[in-house]
């Protein structure tokens, strides 16, 4: 293997691991998602009464 | 317009879907080959330009089209291109993004099964040495035999050996998933099946990087040498010239490589060294249409896949960041993986001509078995590996059956199960086709070119045209940050708008001249290719069979979409 092959393949390797590393870690650092949480439904007695 | 029942259980989930869609076969056999055939450093300078101009813009508006049609309660291909584009026309050409997965899935889940075959012979080979390979004509002569190349219909006898319960065991489980759901089946699939995955690609890693020269009678069978002959910028080959033909018959690799080759040619009146350098080689157009439609084949892009997982998002959830992470993860596994295991492996034991120009069937079915069969404990790491391939490709078949589910759904109004059920009728016709004609691989090798080649080139180029000039720039980019954790470059802009389309128009335009008439780059001649020729001159039966098969598929959804309610309501602007 050549200088400039080695050079080549080691800032090949470090690039797309770093570039996911980041992107994992800013994936998991975000905060919990809440959008699949249903919304609440309100009932109250008044709903129950007949018109 | 039907309804959203359906979504992903949560970012991560659907980032990891994306990517195992993208992560695939190609990562480990075809990247390898390609990069050392089409220049090795040099390729690898022409591979990240197309990542940035090709590969990340044509994901992102996959990703931003997909949520944005989604949200108004369009899932299938079809749906979003009709959402987008408010045209009658738009609905059909939206067709290519069920036609081009589906009829994947129907050769990919043959090849899948090849993969769990081979999984388990090596498994078997552990408590029983006599089912190592031993030498490259066995091994050919096992694949042949495994796949049934030797003739149609050969491949339909229930054997370990052969592909038929492996096939029906894949098939199935394809369904099962697919039949569970994007959450439940997909999603959970995907969440497990990828970190197994690259756990097990770093344990095969680290075995093949510790190799180091297996055989001492031949030093210069070694892994560094593997690595040089993937990653070194400059190539070192000897030239024979016969009948007035060139062909290169050996390549050097290593720090004496000129001086090996010259004394080896001396006295040979035929015979010539070249040594090309990496700016000589990116010169050669045949290097940049290699490493751009490697970048387009292995992200996934242009198959429907994104526009489709996609319009299950809910509104504000992050496509910026999630369709970076699904293509870093994808490049993860090509670059960082792919790229440091096969061709070590194969010169380790092999040497540079035993591994060079051997395609990715090749390499993957014959080069490396007889690889793990010979490496210490090879057994156990010939399992691992092609489990690893067996995961790469579960999870992008599983991808590849949704825009067909997708567009079911919706054009029919069904549900999901009554979808799945006429889905696995029309892939069992399809995959039974190509698992039947079988001699030379052909029906394969023939939807591979047409579907699996020329159809995604021209459902990418629609898809990014559709992006910057349709659906427009401005309203992309918006949709594209809205909810985003990430701020995409500005000169993106220029790209998605200009550069991408005429980059990716110009790469078309030659992959047509070279793979349709049969030009020659380097030589500057045409000809006609073989896939012409054997529709053409040679009036090949399954070559036109399998021309039947996708324009007959084509033809069934057009006739379905032009009589669907779902897409004769005008799409609404607001979600």
């Amino acid at each position: 293997m050549t200088t400039s092959g080695l050079l080549i393949m080691i800032s090949s390797v470090t690039t797309v691991v770093c570039l996911w590393s980041w992107c994992i870690y800013k994936v998991l650092s975000q905060p919990a998602e809440t959008e699949h949480l249903q919304p609440v439904e309100l009932h109250t007695p008044d709903m129950d009464q007949p018109e | 317009m039907s309804q959203q029942k359906e979504a992903w259980g949560s970012r991560l989930g659907v980032i990891m879907a994306v990517a195992g869609s993208a992560v695939g076969l190609g990562n480990f056999l075809r990247f390898p080959g390609q990069a050392a055939q089409y220049g090795g450093g040099a390729f690898m300078l022409a591979y990240a330009i197309s990542f940035l101009i090709i590969g990340l813009p044509i994901g992102w508006a996959e990703w931003a089209m997909g949520r944005y049609a989604g949200q108004r309660g369009f899932n299938s291909a079809a749906g979003v291109f009709h959402c987008l584009v408010k045209q009658t026309w738009s609905k059909y050409l939206g067709v290519l993004g069920a036609i081009i997965p589906v009829v994947i899935f129907m050769y990919y889940v043959i090849i899948e099964a090849w993969t769990l075959g081979y999984t388990v012979r090596f498994i078997r080979a552990i408590f029983d040495p006599a089912l190592r390979f031993h030498d490259v004509a066995a091994t050919g002569s096992f694949f042949d035999t495994f796949v049934g190349a030797a003739a149609d219909g050969s491949a339909f006898t229930f054997s370990l050996d052969t592909m038929l319960p492996w096939l029906l065991i894949v098939f199935a489980l394809n369904l099962w998933l697919i039949y569970r759901g994007i959450s439940r089946g997909i999603e959970k699939a995907c969440q497990v099946g990828m970190p197994v995955l690259i756990v097990l690609a770093v344990v095969v890693l680290v075995r093949v990087l510790t190799l180091g020269t297996p055989d001492a009678a031949k030093p210069e069978n070694n892994v560094q040498n593997g690595l040089g002959y993937m990653w070194n910028p400059s190539k070192v080959k000897v030239i024979e010239t016969n009948d007035g033909q060139e062909s290169v018959i050996k390549e050097y690799v290593g720090p004496i490589a000129m001086a090996q080759a010259s004394a080896d040619v001396e006295g040979k009146a035929n015979q010539k060294v070249i040594e090309l350098s990496a700016w000589q080689q990116l010169q050669n157009p045949d290097v940049w249409l290699a490493a751009a439609s490697q970048i387009f084949f292995s992200l996934s892009v242009g198959f429907g896949v994104i526009l489709v997982y996609a319009s299950y998002m809910r509104r504000g959830q992050d496509v910026a960041l999630s369709g970076l992470t699904a293509s870093s993860t994808n490049e993860l596994c090509e670059v960082g993986l792919g790229g440091l295991i096969t061709l070590p492996a194969g010169v380790a034991y092999l040497g540079v001509m035993g591994v060079a120009g051997k395609g990715t069937f090749g390499l993957g079915f014959n080069v490396l078995p007889l690889v793990f069969s010979e490496m210490p404990m090879g057994s156990l790491f010939g399992a691992f590996f092609f489990l690893v391939l067996f995961l790469a490709a579960v999870t992008s078949s599983l991808s590849m059956l949704q825009p067909g589910i997708a567009l079911l759904e919706e054009s029919l109004q069904i549900k999901r199960h009554a979808s799945v059920t006429i889905l696995a009728l029309v892939t069992a016709f399809g995959t039974g086709f190509a698992a039947y004609f079988t001699k030379d691989l052909k029906a394969l090798d023939t939807l591979d070119f047409w579907v699996g080649t020329f159809l995604i080139f021209v459902l990418a180029t629609a898809q990014i045209i559709l992006f910057g000039w349709v659906f427009g720039l401005e309203k992309g980019w918006k949709e594209l940050h809205d909810g985003a954790s990430i701020r995409i470059p500005r000169f993106f802009k220029p790209v998605f708008k200009y550069v991408c389309p005429a980059f990716l128009l110009v790469i078309f335009t030659m992959w047509v001249a070279k793979n349709i008439f049969g030009f020659d780059f380097a030589k500057g001649s045409g000809g006609v290719s073989s896939y012409v020729k054997a529709l053409f001159v040679e009036h090949d039966l399954v070559s036109w069979l399998s021309i039947a098969l996708i324009v007959g598929m084509g033809l069934a959804l057009a006739m379905l979409i032009s009589i669907s309610p779902t897409y004769k309501t005008k799409p609404t602007e607001q979600p």
